[in-house]
């Protein structure tokens, strides 16, 4: 079975972080990470930039684009896609394109587009 | 982590909206921060039994609101309580809250705080000394070490600052659109001069100042997240983003200013960038141009380009031309005449910049770019006579030792020139 982790985290302690304290903990996550590695658990992993970067499209009537996260509490996550776009309005074309189909199954959402700031392909270490 | 490192960064993440709305509930200074305090002292002795709260802020608020509400009742009534008498349930603490404390009142009441320390009576650095001790909740020792002063005249000054905000009278109610922008803009540019304060630094200063600048993004990024379809406060963060991603290979070892074409770009920070790079195109979405967007997308410009000559300077004159619209100043004419020069020529450039000769003859810049173009040009004579004027307007001793520089290639320009040479 394959598991998702999601990490949640206040975001202003985690900016208030200095440059030597983010590398230490960066530091040690990747020892966890090369043991995930070597016990042939871990899949892709990605550190995602500050939710001030993100920008939500949501989708009902017509889709809205947004700024900032997704903020609402009534909706839960459910999955989500790694895409590689040149620009951030590709990135948003991708998401309206994968709205789409939800759409179309009468469901309403939202996908917040938020740019991957460290990616680890699966079981790769860099 | 031990318990006083998590309670720490729990009750400074939760600093600014918690006294904010402590403020606005007090509608006195001196109150808001002694709730505040008692709230912090309380959350020590509570969050390592109880463990962390779930909306800290609204914990602090609740906690400090009646702290204070009890020490009225007591000196009222002079009827000593324990110290310790039990605090409501925690649960319920965040219960009562939670409506009445939505992102839109935390918004007011942090731009409110922030907007209080741009007080227009009180001198730059008087301002962002205070919204580094009441925003960012620096120790008065930690910002008197940022500014190279005294601890006693920091405290001094911050002391000076705080009786006259007291005596100014402050809008409680929450802001209309119209005075929301206009506290926005006071602030950004607030949060604008904590960053060049740290920016500005030179030789051994750096590594401290430039705490300045990382205090500076982080109070960017938390007005972005209280606003976050503001495009000049996108802007403004892009802006610091990018410009402190070159900081490290802004100086060289003896601490002199290198140029933007001779700094080695691998040592620029890679995550600083894409990050700004993403907030400048979600800003430019909007369609709105304001300054801080505008110099966000000239440094993202530089930033994009691998090495010097792959600077897409047409983009950036064009940039500049717009800068010089929304923002007419002879600093920024200056500017767009380093851009025209590498796009049409000295010729033009300066021509471009000797109408400004009388507003800037007080400026260093001027006449470093101006002997630049004119050495370019070939006309020697003329550029030292800039270079000197620039060396005796120079702000700090790197900034000398840079157009020095300059007349040492004059001396040595009977050899070929190099056509990538620096114009600023």
């Amino acid at each position: 079975m394959r598991y998702a982790i999601l990490c949640y985290h206040d975001e202003a302690a985690v900016n208030a972080l200095t440059r030597e304290q983010d590398q230490a903990l960066m530091a040690d996550l990747a020892v966890v990470r090369a043991q995930l590695i070597a016990e042939g658990k871990l899949g892709p992993v990605a550190r995602l930039m500050p939710t001030t970067a993100a920008t939500t499209l949501r989708y009902g009537h017509a889709p809205v684009v947004m700024d900032g996260p997704f903020a609402e509490t009534k909706e839960a996550l459910l999955g989500f896609y790694v895409v590689d776009c040149a620009t951030f309005d590709d990135a948003i074309e991708v998401a309206r394109r994968l709205a789409v189909p939800r759409l179309a199954a009468g469901l309403i959402g939202a996908m917040e587009i938020r740019p991957v700031s460290v990616f680890h392909p699966a079981g790769a270490e860099t | 982590m031990s318990d006083l490192a998590w309670i720490a960064a729990a009750l400074n993440s939760a600093r600014a909206q918690a006294l904010g709305a402590l403020l606005r509930y007090f509608r006195d200074f001196d109150r808001a921060e002694e709730a505040f305090q008692e709230a912090c002292l309380r959350a020590l002795r509570h969050w390592p039994i109880n463990g962390p709260p779930r909306d800290s802020a609204a914990w602090l608020i609740l906690v400090g609101r009646n702290a204070a509400l009890d020490e009225v009742r007591r000196r009222t009534s002079e009827e000593p309580l324990s110290d310790d008498h039990p605090l409501p349930d925690q649960g319920d603490v965040e219960a009562t809250l939670v409506e009445r404390l939505d992102n839109a009142h935390y918004r007011d009441d942090v731009l409110r705080l922030l907007f209080i320390c741009c007080h227009p009576e009180l001198p730059a650095t008087q301002q962002i000394a205070l919204a580094l001790r009441i925003v960012s909740g620096l120790s008065v020792k930690e910002i008197a070490r940022a500014f190279l002063v005294g601890e006693s005249a920091m405290e001094q000054r911050i002391t000076r600052a705080k009786r006259r905000i007291a005596a100014a009278p402050v809008a409680f109610e929450a802001p209309g659109p119209v005075a929301r922008a206009e506290r926005l803009a006071a602030v950004a540019a607030m949060i604008y001069l904590v960053f060049n304060e740290g920016y500005s630094a030179s030789g051994g200063e750096t590594h401290i100042r430039s705490a300045l600048c990382d205090e500076a993004i982080r109070l960017a990024r938390l007005l972005l997240r209280l606003f976050p379809a503001e495009p000049e406060v996108m802007g403004l963060t892009a802006l610091m983003l990018l410009q402190h991603a070159r900081a490290p290979a802004r100086l060289d070892a003896d601490g002199a200013i290198v140029l933007l074409e001779h700094q080695d770009r691998r040592l620029w920070s890679g995550d600083l960038i894409a990050e700004g790079l993403v907030l400048v195109e979600k800003a430019l979405r909007h369609c709105r141009p304001g300054p801080y967007q505008l110099q966000a997308a000239i440094a993202a410009v530089h930033a994009r380009a691998a090495r010097p000559q792959d600077t897409e300077w047409a983009e950036i004159e064009r940039l500049y031309e717009v800068l010089e619209t929304v923002q007419p100043s002879p600093v920024v004419t200056l500017n767009r005449a380093v851009a025209v020069a590498k796009v049409h020529g000295a010729a033009v450039a300066l021509a471009l910049i000797e109408p400004l000769a009388d507003r800037l003859s007080g400026y260093f810049h001027f006449f470093g770019v101006r002997g630049a173009l004119l050495r370019e040009l070939g006309r020697a004579g003329e550029a030292r006579i800039a270079f000197d004027q620039a060396i005796a307007l120079a702000n700090t001793p790197a900034e000398a030792a840079h157009i020095r520089l300059h007349l040492d290639r004059l001396i040595e320009d009977s050899a070929p020139r190099d056509p990538a040479e620096v114009v600023t």
